[in-house]
């Protein structure tokens, strides 16, 4: 079909993750472009000038940029499978309201949990597992928080759980007691081809998350 | 039909007044419920109660949370006068503008109010970087919609009233005529429409809210 589709993305960054799901979800062909954050290209300071973040979309030449934004025009663009939102319109209301509680919540909540001085700490794991604990409730008994099948919310979500190890081990906090829906949704979501070759593997976020400690505190 | 539709708001917030323009827009009546945020309803709690804020609107019993959320459910329920467009990717371009709004140049305008000194010109400066960047979006255009008033637009209602609000309050200069006519030109043009004028909150008072609002704010700020 002459389709161009070129991806700008960080192997870590949980919002490019999101939008490989998304390509792959719909079984689109793209070239992946691995960025270095500490040497951004030209052509990612020319597709994203005002942000110069990644993930940005180039289809045909045309960029895309943030992640949601880029996941509803792959979900609007390549619409003959895999839907990702709801067709009602108070589903996909619903949806948005959910992915936009992630973006507000969860990303924060996360980066606050590793070990730091003073003693914020108690406060910080409580957040984190408040946060979650929200989305344990939305999700219930449902398979995916979609429904029956894997949706945008799932997509919006799922890139967070490679974090998880390194939040159990380094950052001490764990979502199995408190949050055991979850983590099962998690698995369930991981056994997708489209999720399991878009994360990567929790033990190389764990490893990233321990040299930044080493970093900032010196080996302990 | 028997459409029941509610809309929990605040008579002072951007965000509950863009909610309030779109239906406007549509020509959708509406039951408009006034929320004291210092003593919010049951009702409101109710329906909104993840973030527990205004603007909620609630459609036949259904209840939607977060302004950008409740447009999109709003045009895409109600058909007539869309106020997104139908390409994709201009689509995609309008939800970017209006996440711009929200997520960067609300809060560089709040900041530019609230601080002084050496923090209040870096924070000037971003705002003037910030308008410059909608400045030639809407340049050669009626309005960001196009040739009607759309998404972008009713986002950025709060960049057309509020800001001039803030320079009286501040002494500031941040949006001119001079360095944005592009942008003084498309409030004018918003200013002749009905649906935003019924929109906007009555000056004075607005005024006088924000002032102490933002008195409040730099006495909390340390």
């Amino acid at each position: 079909m002459g389709d161009e589709v070129i991806l700008l993305d960080f192997w870590r960054s949980i919002f490019g993750m999101r939008v490989r799901i998304a390509l792959a979800e719909k079984g689109v062909k793209y070239e992946y472009k691995e960025e270095d954050l500490g040497n951004k290209s030209p052509l990612l300071l020319e597709m994203n000038p005002i942000h110069k973040k990644i993930p940005v979309l180039i289809h045909n030449g045309k960029p895309i940029c943030e992640s949601l934004i880029i996941v509803q025009y792959i979900d609007e663009v390549w619409n003959s499978k895999s839907a990702l939102l709801p067709s009602d319109p108070y589903e996909r209301a619903q949806a948005r309201f959910w992915a936009d509680y992630i973006d507000k919540k969860v990303y924060d909540a996360g980066r606050k949990v590793w070990p730091r001085k003073g003693d914020e700490m108690e406060a910080s794991k409580k957040e984190f597992i408040e946060v979650y604990k929200v989305l344990e409730e939305e999700l219930g008994d449902k398979p995916y928080f979609g429904g029956e099948t894997f949706g945008y919310v799932d997509l919006a979500l799922i890139p967070f759980y490679c974090w998880f190890y390194a939040y159990g081990t380094i950052g001490n906090v764990s979502l199995e007691a408190e949050c055991p829906k979850l983590i099962a949704w998690a698995k369930r979501c991981m056994q997708k081809e489209s999720v399991a070759k878009s994360l990567p593997d929790q033990r190389k976020i764990y490893g990233y998350v321990l040299e930044m400690k080493k970093k900032r505190f010196g080996s302990e | 039909m028997g459409d029941e539709v509610k809309l929990f708001g605040m008579w002072a917030s951007a965000f509950s007044r863009r909610v309030e323009l779109a239906l406007k827009l549509k020509g959708i009546q509406y039951e408009y419920i006034e929320e004291d945020l210092s003593n919010k309803s049951d009702l409101l709690l109710k329906n909104n109660p993840v973030h527990k804020k205004v603007p909620v609107l609630v459609h036949n019993g259904n209840s939607i949370a977060e302004s950008l959320v409740i447009l999109e459910y709003i045009d895409e329920t109600w058909k007539v006068n869309p106020i997104l467009p139908q390409d994709p990717y201009a689509r995609a371009m309008a939800r970017f503008w209006g996440r711009f709004i929200d997520e960067k140049v609300i809060g560089t305008l709040h900041r530019a109010i609230i601080f002084e000194g050496k923090e209040q010109e870096e924070n000037i400066k971003e705002v003037h970087k910030e308008l410059k960047l909608l400045e030639n979006e809407v340049k050669g255009k009626d309005f960001f919609g196009g040739d009607t008033i759309g998404y972008v637009d009713i986002v950025a209602q709060v960049v057309a009233f509020w800001v001039e609000l803030l320079q009286e309050i501040g002494g500031l200069e941040l949006l001119t005529k001079d360095k944005f006519s592009f942008l003084y030109e498309w409030i004018g043009k918003l200013q002749n429409i009905e649906a935003v004028n019924e929109c906007r909150p009555p000056r004075e008072k607005h005024l006088e809210y924000i002032r102490a609002l933002v008195e409040n704010a730099k006495s909390g700020s340390k």
